[in-house]
């Protein structure tokens, strides 16, 4: 187990280890930048919570999604990264070098890598989040073991809920995906797999408005609205799995850094924010495309304008550069 | 690599187990992800604690009875009880400082 060891003044710091987060410290690893991974609690990333990964390029039988994450975690330490555990609890970019608080640990660093994603958002019921854990879920891979042979329903219309609506229908009963609009958002291959699934049925057009029993302390049924008529009806399940999309992990940055209405951090000619020596890659700065590779691409153009920046701004470029990040960026300019 | 002063429980002593003192029990499973990550964290309490909190895990593929008693759907779960009694219930990934308080407060 790593532990924070020497000196707490970095070059480069990266908070998070998903793909974006262990590429970026991989490259900057490379570069001979010494970079210290803090890898939060979600360690690994949504990754972890993911079976069969059919799309990461290199895995023409797919990979695992968790021992994709062991190997880019490894492949980092193997290069010089130091990962640490620990959810940072606050950070001060007024003035470089930033400072990091790891729980109790102050760290300073010349360069700053955001990578810590986003999170499976709630239905901001109040409700769900109350009955977390005792039949609400937002991770099919890891509470579907308790509805072996119950009904269930998935709450989604993308591939998140596609996901995990295929992963459950092997436990349950009934899959009963519930959907605001009267098509799916999925892409093709995931929505052909559904509807080609015997015992996965779809309810189009309503939103969920209540789960019951709070007072029982379990779910026993969703209350279920048509977005069309806006006719009420009960849906009795035991379980209700969440798959409507995400969050970007950004509260530690709020009021310090330039972020989208929505929440996510805000990027210009590559991963810069809107200060310089800070960088932000993967999820937390990308609503859009949202997947492995590209989180893992822009982890890799974080690390290589982190290095130029420090370069620049440190006169230390003999040291610093190095051919392989050189290598790299000629190849994206291609 | 798991703490020696982690206790097992099984569905076949619980009870017993948890009648007397301040136990922490992590509910987890081989295959669960999320355990993985809290894993070293409850290891980090046991050693903390130690002789003022007793830690143990339940493995519920092979314990299915306990889980089911005390309405544990997800996991990781981590249940607290003081002298027999239920008190704090963790569902999910918590960091190890708010852990860190909510057991202190039964201590």
């Amino acid at each position: 187990m790593t532990t924070a060891s020497g000196s707490t003044a970095r070059q480069v710091v990266v908070i998070g280890s998903g793909p974006a987060g262990l590429t970026a410290a991989l490259y900057a690893a490379r570069a001979n930048l010494r970079p210290l991974v803090i890898e939060g609690i979600e360690a690994g990333g949504q990754l972890m919570l993911t079976t069969m990964v059919e799309n990461y390029p290199g895995f023409r039988g797919g990979i695992m999604g968790p021992d994709l994450m062991a190997e880019m975690r490894a492949q980092a330490e193997h290069f010089g990264a130091e990962i640490i555990q620990g959810d940072v609890t606050a950070v001060d970019l007024s003035e470089r070098p930033f400072r990091i608080i790891v729980e109790k640990t102050l760290y300073t660093t010349q360069s700053l890598i955001i990578a810590t994603g986003a999170s499976a958002k709630w239905l901001d019921l109040g409700v769900d989040k109350k009955l977390s854990g005792r039949g609400v879920s937002t991770c099919a891979t890891c509470d579907g073991f308790f509805f072996k042979g119950l009904p269930v329903a998935v709450i989604g219309g993308g591939d998140t809920a596609m996901e995990e609506a295929i992963y459950l229908s092997k436990l349950a009963t009934r899959v009963t995906v519930i959907h605001r609009r009267d098509s799916l958002r999925a892409s093709k291959v995931m929505q052909d797999k559904a509807f080609a699934t015997a015992n996965i049925t779809f309810l189009w057009n309503r939103e969920v408005i209540d789960i019951k029993d709070l007072a029982q302390g379990k779910v026993t049924s969703l209350v279920l609205r048509d977005t069309k008529t806006a006719e009420t009806s009960e849906l009795a399940v035991d379980g209700v799995f969440i798959g409507i999309g995400h969050t970007p992990n950004t509260a530690l940055f709020k009021g310090q850094l330039d972020m989208h209405d929505n929440g996510y951090i805000k990027t210009h000619d590559g991963t810069r924010t809107n200060l310089a020596g800070v960088y932000a890659a993967g999820d937390v700065q990308d609503h859009v495309y949202r997947q492995a590779v590209t989180a893992a691409g822009s982890g890799c153009m974080a690390a290589i304008d982190a290095e130029r920046f420090l370069s620049g701004t440190l006169h230390e470029s003999s040291e610093l550069r190095v051919p392989n990040a050189e290598h790299s960026v000629s190849a994206l300019n291609s | 690599m798991a703490s020696e002063k982690i206790k097992t429980f099984t569905d076949a002593n619980f009870s017993d187990e948890v009648k007397s003192g301040v136990v922490l029990v992590d509910f987890w499973a081989t295959w669960c992800a999320p355990c993985r990550r809290i894993a070293p964290i409850v290891d980090q309490l046991a050693e903390e604690f130690n002789g003022k909190l007793t830690v143990a895990k339940v493995d519920i593929d092979e314990n299915p009875m306990t889980p089911s008693k005390f309405m544990v759907r997800g996991i990781p779960t981590l249940l607290l009880f003081k002298d027999g009694d239920l008190k704090e219930t963790v569902v999910g990934l918590e960091t190890k400082d708010r852990l860190t308080q909510i057991i202190a407060k039964h201590l």
